[in-house]
């Protein structure tokens, strides 16, 4: 006996292809907006003379976090300066900080949601196993059709591959609050959002800075991947090196990605909540 | 009264219609699990409680005592019954109504203190307040009026995880006491102490207690500590109530097996009162009574000592066989020779205990106007005890 092909493909092309056709003016006005953004914001950085911005970067990663992370700030965007990568630099730390601050944005609020609503938990947490599982370069596909080639695509596969730890952090938090604490709110007549703002959000706090974290460290990796539809940066150098089999010209773009990462995961790391997070 | 819960009950699990009406007819508590998969947490629960009174509830663990203070302010939602504070149905106000009779009348201290990590404890006191909208300055006003009364001044700026158990607990009597409630909900609230600050901590509910006069309910399972605190006491097994009564009724009339296994433990002394081994007294009166009518009535009573009192029935003192015969041959004709006024005295809620140091017996008993009651001989002293279980091994 015979079983034909089953026609998955056929049917995920068929939705795209009916979304595309009907919301696309909606998603290409969305793309024109954030590419316009993207342009004006890595324009402004390329504006200042170099030395500032290094500078800049450097004192705010001193004030977040220690002066060691300060200085090794200096020294690696000195280094990603001095291999002339600046540009490309600026462009992917541009299109980290988007997609991560669009993916906390709608990734913190669906998380809290997640958490203390239990059907919409049931229905969320399988949609982010399929969006952490399927291999991030699928989703670059139907990225094309609703965003065009080009930077606004990649913010798009980012996110999706990127949000589901700000989710899922966000949702282990708020569920983590010991159940005495939350009775003693209710206990004191609290509201649901007094309850929300003043107990819950503050304790999961660390697990959600946590959960940021893991986005921009996934953002930034995605970034790179995302250079195949044009996003250009960084991932715009490694994809131009392989195709050339430029292999020094490949590490140093790759050395850039490494220092960004220590940068950005560090400070990241270390921004305190109230007086007596611990160190 | 205060507060008044009527024919409670609380069934955990789904539909717990069947399993109430199972209650009703009388289905034990092992029944109703295995045959409808529902757990009985409370079972027709009658109680009051009155104004400024301490009411502990007590019981092991399992016995519903924490599922019933939750039902008062509805953290857990009782099944069927009723709750009243000062005339009002708890159990049929609305989500707003609940929260106004939370944030207004009702203050709770838990076991485990459940202070907020991340607030100072002044924020932590403050945080009742903080809930009802009160303006800052007044909140901090009003916070730190409670962290006094606490005695805990001078650490508002402190996290509490920097402070001892005994000292987070008091944090947890200060938020609960912030808001002014009327009624203080205290689950196991000193359980996780260890002895000796707990010991300190019920004298200071005690004390604080004198000067607020709020209505309390204290869950504990430490019969001691339900005895110290406890103007009244209710015990609890398996979702019901064995016993309600006053710490010595309980004492002295444990309802079953149950009660009384548990007052078997209890140093009967800690918690007898001089007024319930108090005998009645046998006085002459000063100045009609002279050694002739002293020595008819010791022999009439067989007593070797006899309190001496005017005719208010005042306490002046006490007199001994022998020197009311020596008076009797010197021919006085007044006590006022032999008279001893260096009498041990008790009052009559005294615990008995306080007897013990005394060396000079019968020990009177009189009231605050220094009127005589009655009289404690060591030998009623003794047998009091001994009826009441106490272990005489251990004095």
């Amino acid at each position: 006996m015979e079983i034909g092909k089953l026609p998955i493909g056929d049917g995920i092309e068929a939705f795209i292809d009916f979304t595309t056709t009907h919301f696309a003016f909606i998603t290409r006005a969305m793309s024109t907006a954030i590419g316009t953004g993207l342009e004006a914001m890595v324009e402004a950085i390329m504006f200042i003379p170099i030395p500032v911005v290094i500078l800049i970067f450097a004192a705010a990663a001193w004030l977040i976090s220690s002066w060691r992370v300060g200085l090794g700030t200096l020294l690696g965007f000195a280094l990603i300066w001095n291999l002339g990568l600046w540009e490309a630099t600026m462009t992917t730390l541009a299109l980290v900080l988007i997609a991560t601050s669009l993916s906390t944005m709608v990734g913190i609020p669906l998380g809290i949601i997640t958490a203390l609503v239990s059907p919409i938990r049931r229905v969320v947490m399988p949609v982010l196993d399929f969006m952490q599982t399927m291999p991030a370069f699928v989703y670059l596909i139907p990225a094309i059709p609703f965003f065009g080639l080009g930077p606004v695509s990649a913010i798009f596969t980012t996110m999706v591959f990127a949000m589901p730890p700000a989710i899922r952090m966000t949702c282990l938090g708020i569920q983590q609050v010991p159940k005495e604490l939350i009775e003693a709110a209710d206990a004191f007549g609290s509201t649901a959002s007094q309850k929300l703002f003043k107990v819950q959000i503050p304790l999961a706090a660390p697990t959600i800075m946590a959960g940021i974290n893991q986005t921009i460290m996934l953002s930034l990796s995605m970034v790179v991947i995302a250079a195949m539809i044009g996003a250009g940066g960084l991932g715009g150098e490694v994809w131009r090196a392989i195709q050339r089999l430029w292999m020094g010209r490949g590490f140093e773009a790759g050395i850039a990605v490494v220092i960004i990462a220590m940068i950005l995961d560090r400070t990241t790391q270390n921004i305190k909540f109230g007086k007596w997070r611990k160190e | 009264m205060k507060l008044q819960v009527k024919n409670l009950y609380k069934i955990f699990g789904a539909n717990p219609e069947k399993g109430l009406e199972a209650a009703r007819q009388g289905m034990s508590r092992e029944e109703i699990m295995s045959r409808y998969k529902l757990a009985l947490g409370i079972h027709d629960v009658t109680f009051e409680v009155n104004e400024s009174e301490i009411l502990v509830v007590m019981g092991l663990s399992g016995s519903g005592k924490s599922t019933l203070v939750r039902c008062i302010n509805r953290l857990i939602e009782p099944t069927a019954g009723s709750v009243m504070i000062d005339e009002v149905d708890v159990t049929r106000l609305n989500g707003r109504e609940l929260r106004t009779l939370r944030l207004k009348k009702m203050g709770m201290v838990f076991q485990s203190f459940a202070l907020f990590p991340h607030r100072s404890v002044l924020k932590n006191v403050e945080y009742g307040l903080e809930i009802r909208g009160v303006a800052p300055k007044i909140r901090a006003e009003q916070a730190q009026k409670a962290i006094d009364l606490v005695g805990l001044s001078g650490w508002e700026e402190y996290p509490p995880e920097s402070l001892s158990g005994g000292m987070r607990q008091r944090v947890g009597l200060a938020r609960a006491l912030a808001t002014d409630p009327d009624i203080l909900l205290m689950d196991e609230a000193f359980s996780a102490l260890d002895p000796l600050i707990k010991r300190e901590m019920q004298d200071e509910l005690l004390a604080l207690q004198s000067r607020v006069g709020k209505t309390i309910i204290f869950i504990t399972h430490d019969l001691d500590e339900a005895l110290k605190l406890g103007d009244r006491i209710i015990i609890m097994k398996d979702g019901r109530v064995v016993q309600i009564g006053t710490p010595e009724e309980i004492l002295t009339a444990p309802a079953d097996d149950y009660v009384e296994q548990f007052v078997q433990n209890v140093d009967i002394t800690k918690v007898l009162t001089v007024a319930k081994v108090m005998r009645k007294a046998i006085s002459v009166t000063y100045p009609k009574d002279g050694p002739k009518t002293v020595i008819h009535k010791m022999k009439e009573e067989g007593l070797s000592r006899v309190m001496v009192v005017d005719t208010d029935r005042k306490l002046l003192g006490l007199v001994d066989v022998e020197d009311v015969l020596t008076a009797f041959k010197r021919g006085d004709k007044t006590l006022t020779q032999i008279l001893d006024r260096e009498v041990a005295t008790a009052q009559p809620d005294d615990n008995v205990a306080c007897l013990f140091p005394e060396k000079k017996y019968p020990v009177a008993v009189v009231n605050t106007e220094n009127k005589l009651l009655g009289i404690v001989k060591r030998g009623s002293l003794l047998a009091a005890m001994a009826d009441h279980g106490g272990k005489d091994g251990d004095r």
